[in-house]
């Protein structure tokens, strides 16, 4: 098969001279044409991604240092120093709730849809509405937690951030962990019920860890991108200055929260907390894409 | 003899009824619970926040939707709360950025499927996935304060010399600043680049290798194989992503709040400083009471109701393609 294949796909190295001299000009200009702007196109790609980390790691590096990461928010954008130690804490600890949370509740709703409702009309619904869900804006999400927990509890806090971050997360988890259990040979759920395991207990000590690796590494890439999310915060836990470990009571910040509202200042001493902000955001994030990818290719299911 | 003699143990352990036929139960309820929690939150945001918004539909009625003046704190009269103006930048932002982003991503998907040496595929993919990984936030923290004063100047030229031509000149109008339509778009348009590209790629790669090799072995050139076998055969699946990258141009919110100028404004005129629905919550929200903030909800609830319906036909059309296509294959 693929010995009569491979010299078709290289048509035009192939040996018999009818290809590369028989081709018009025409035809052979616009197929050159279409390789560069293909190459271009990738370029137009990479260009901004080192431009805008080139920038936070320039100007964020200038501000960076211990005293940055473990002091308190100046509480006038004009004043110098300071730092962003409250928006570190809440940002984790706002971001950890919310993963509590949302990654048991969305790997029980791929167990569902993998292991239960398969191709039927509900987990069809569930499962177009968890891709819908993805695509709800982080903003309309922060309103929905205003409405149905700030405003029944009377107060902006850290733990509704984490609600609406969970909300965001729950159907990335959903789907990322579902296709993770549809990796999981059908044999193994064979060998174990054939051993006479109930279908919970085969779900949970058989299916589950073989895919948990792909299952933790798609939960940390959801983490990754709540952590970022800024809108809801912004929308339902308030600001403080000083950090707050309590998640259930007074106000919280983040750290896009805090990018969010310096990036707009005119001074220069809040456009440089944003930088640094962004920085140890940036550091966060790409911290967990990074150890999500070594999980995902080191422990990986093969495809079969 | 011996087995039929054994048979009845085995039977009675297995078919046991009882506390683990009942976690059996248990198990499948609560996952079904879980997954229909999707189909909960979607449903509660829907009736919460056409509740709260509900004295701003009120007040307004379908003014909400076709009245272009904002004015929350009037000196006189009653507040006007009108969403075209927001509607307009909303649509013109994530316009200009799929203007960018969709043949950028295109091109992109057809390096990594058709193009790419094996060595330069793995790094390609990365620099997309770094890419959605980095926060909007800090898109919008380096558009404002970088790209939108850099691009002053470009704007300005592009103004001097179109500025005179019938249809371009209304477009590319005055420049007054750099926080307008137009970075707003440029920079939706680096954040919708990823997930178009990804789906595209995916549908790309679905296109049969014997369509390909048979355009090839008919001597086609690769780009008009491109043209003549996986175009055609990948055109819904496209559309689809288009449209789920529309969804999120238009969803996003941070980035453009910081960088499309923050102005109640429809004009033509690309340069010009305007806001979209979302950036407009986020930056009235802190400051809203009463009827405003059920105006601010209201925004909320047009653009769900607008990106959800994006959403679910771009995902029908995505399925429906990848099914044909599998079928083709098989």
């Amino acid at each position: 098969m693929t010995a009569t294949a491979s010299p078709a796909t290289r048509s035009a190295a192939g040996a018999p001279d009818l290809t590369r001299a028989a081709l018009s000009g025409r035809r052979r200009f616009t197929n050159h044409l279409a390789t560069a702007a293909i190459w271009l196109a990738v370029l137009l790609a990479v260009v901004p991604l080192a431009l805008v980390i080139y920038e936070v790691v320039a100007k964020g590096g200038g501000v960076m240092n211990m005293s940055f990461l473990t002091e308190d928010i100046p509480n006038s954008y004009r004043r110098d120093g300071g730092g962003m130690a409250p928006a570190i804490v809440g940002t984790l600890l706002i971001t950890g709730a919310a993963a509590l949370m949302a990654i048991p509740l969305g790997v029980f709703g791929a167990i569902y849809l993998n292991e239960y409702g398969k191709q039927r009309p509900l987990a069809r619904v569930i499962r177009l509405m968890a891709d819908v869900m993805t695509g709800v804006p982080s903003i309309v999400m922060g309103l929905f937690i205003y409405i149905s927990w700030v405003l029944l509890v009377g107060q902006q806090t850290g733990f509704a951030g984490a609600l609406a971050l969970a909300c965001l997360m729950l159907p990335v988890v959903i789907r990322s962990s579902e296709e993770m259990l549809r990796l999981v040979p059908d044999e193994l759920r064979q060998a174990s019920m054939a051993l006479g395991a109930r279908k919970w207990k085969t779900t949970l000590t058989v299916v589950l860890p073989a895919a948990i690796s792909g299952i933790t590494s798609g939960s940390l890439l959801a983490v990754a991108r709540a952590a970022g999310e800024t809108a809801p915060i912004i929308i339902v836990t308030g600001i403080v200055f000083s950090p707050n470990v309590n998640l259930f009571d007074g106000f919280n910040t983040a750290l896009p929260a805090q990018i969010f509202r310096n990036a707009s200042q005119p001074f220069e001493a809040a456009q440089d907390r944003a930088w640094g902000a962004a920085l140890t955001l940036i550091v966060i994030v790409l911290g967990f894409t990074i150890i999500a990818r070594l999980i995902s290719s080191r422990f990986a299911i093969k495809e079969r | 003899m011996t087995l039929t003699n054994k048979s009845p143990d085995p039977r009675s352990a297995l078919a046991q009824r009882g506390r683990s036929a009942l976690g059996d139960r248990v198990f499948s309820w609560w996952t079904l619970g879980t997954g229909l929690l999707v189909l909960a939150i979607l449903g509660l945001i829907l009736i919460t926040t056409v509740r709260e918004a509900w004295p701003a539909f009120d007040a307004m009625g379908f003014r909400f939707i076709t009245e272009r003046v904002w004015d929350p704190n009037p000196a006189t009269g009653d507040a006007i709360f009108g969403a075209l103006s927001f509607a307009y930048g909303t649509a013109i932002s994530s316009l200009i950025a799929l203007l960018f982003a969709v043949p950028v991503s295109v091109g992109i998907a057809l390096f990594l499927t058709e193009l790419a040496p094996r060595r330069l595929r793995g790094p390609a993919v990365t620099v997309i996935d770094l890419l959605a990984a980095v926060p909007s936030v800090v898109f919008g923290l380096w558009g404002i304060l970088v790209v939108g004063p850099a691009l002053v100047p470009v704007y300005q030229w592009i103004h001097d010399v179109f500025g005179g031509v019938p249809v371009l000149g209304s477009l590319f109008g005055p420049v007054t600043t750099g926080r307008n339509f137009m970075t707003a778009g440029l920079i939706l348009a680096i954040m919708v680049t990823p997930i178009i590209t990804s789906i595209t790629r995916e549908v790309f790669s679905t296109v049969p290798r014997a369509d390909k090799d048979a355009a090839l072995a008919l001597g086609a050139t690769r780009w008009e194989m491109i043209r003549g076998a996986v175009f055609p055969h990948s055109f819904g699946g496209v559309v689809g992503a288009v449209m789920l990258g529309l969804g999120r141009a238009m969803g996003e919110t941070i980035a453009v709040a910081l960088v499309i100028g923050g102005a109640t404004n429809i004009t033509a005129n690309l340069f010009a400083p305007g806001n979209s629905m979302a950036a407009v919550i986020v930056q009235q929200f802190g400051e809203s009471t009463g009827t405003f903030t059920a105006a601010l909800i209201g925004l909320g609830v047009v653009l769900f109701a607008m990106t959800v319906l994006i959403n679910v036909l771009a995902q029908v059309i995505v399925r429906r393609a990848e099914a044909r296509m599998k079928g083709s294959v098989a």
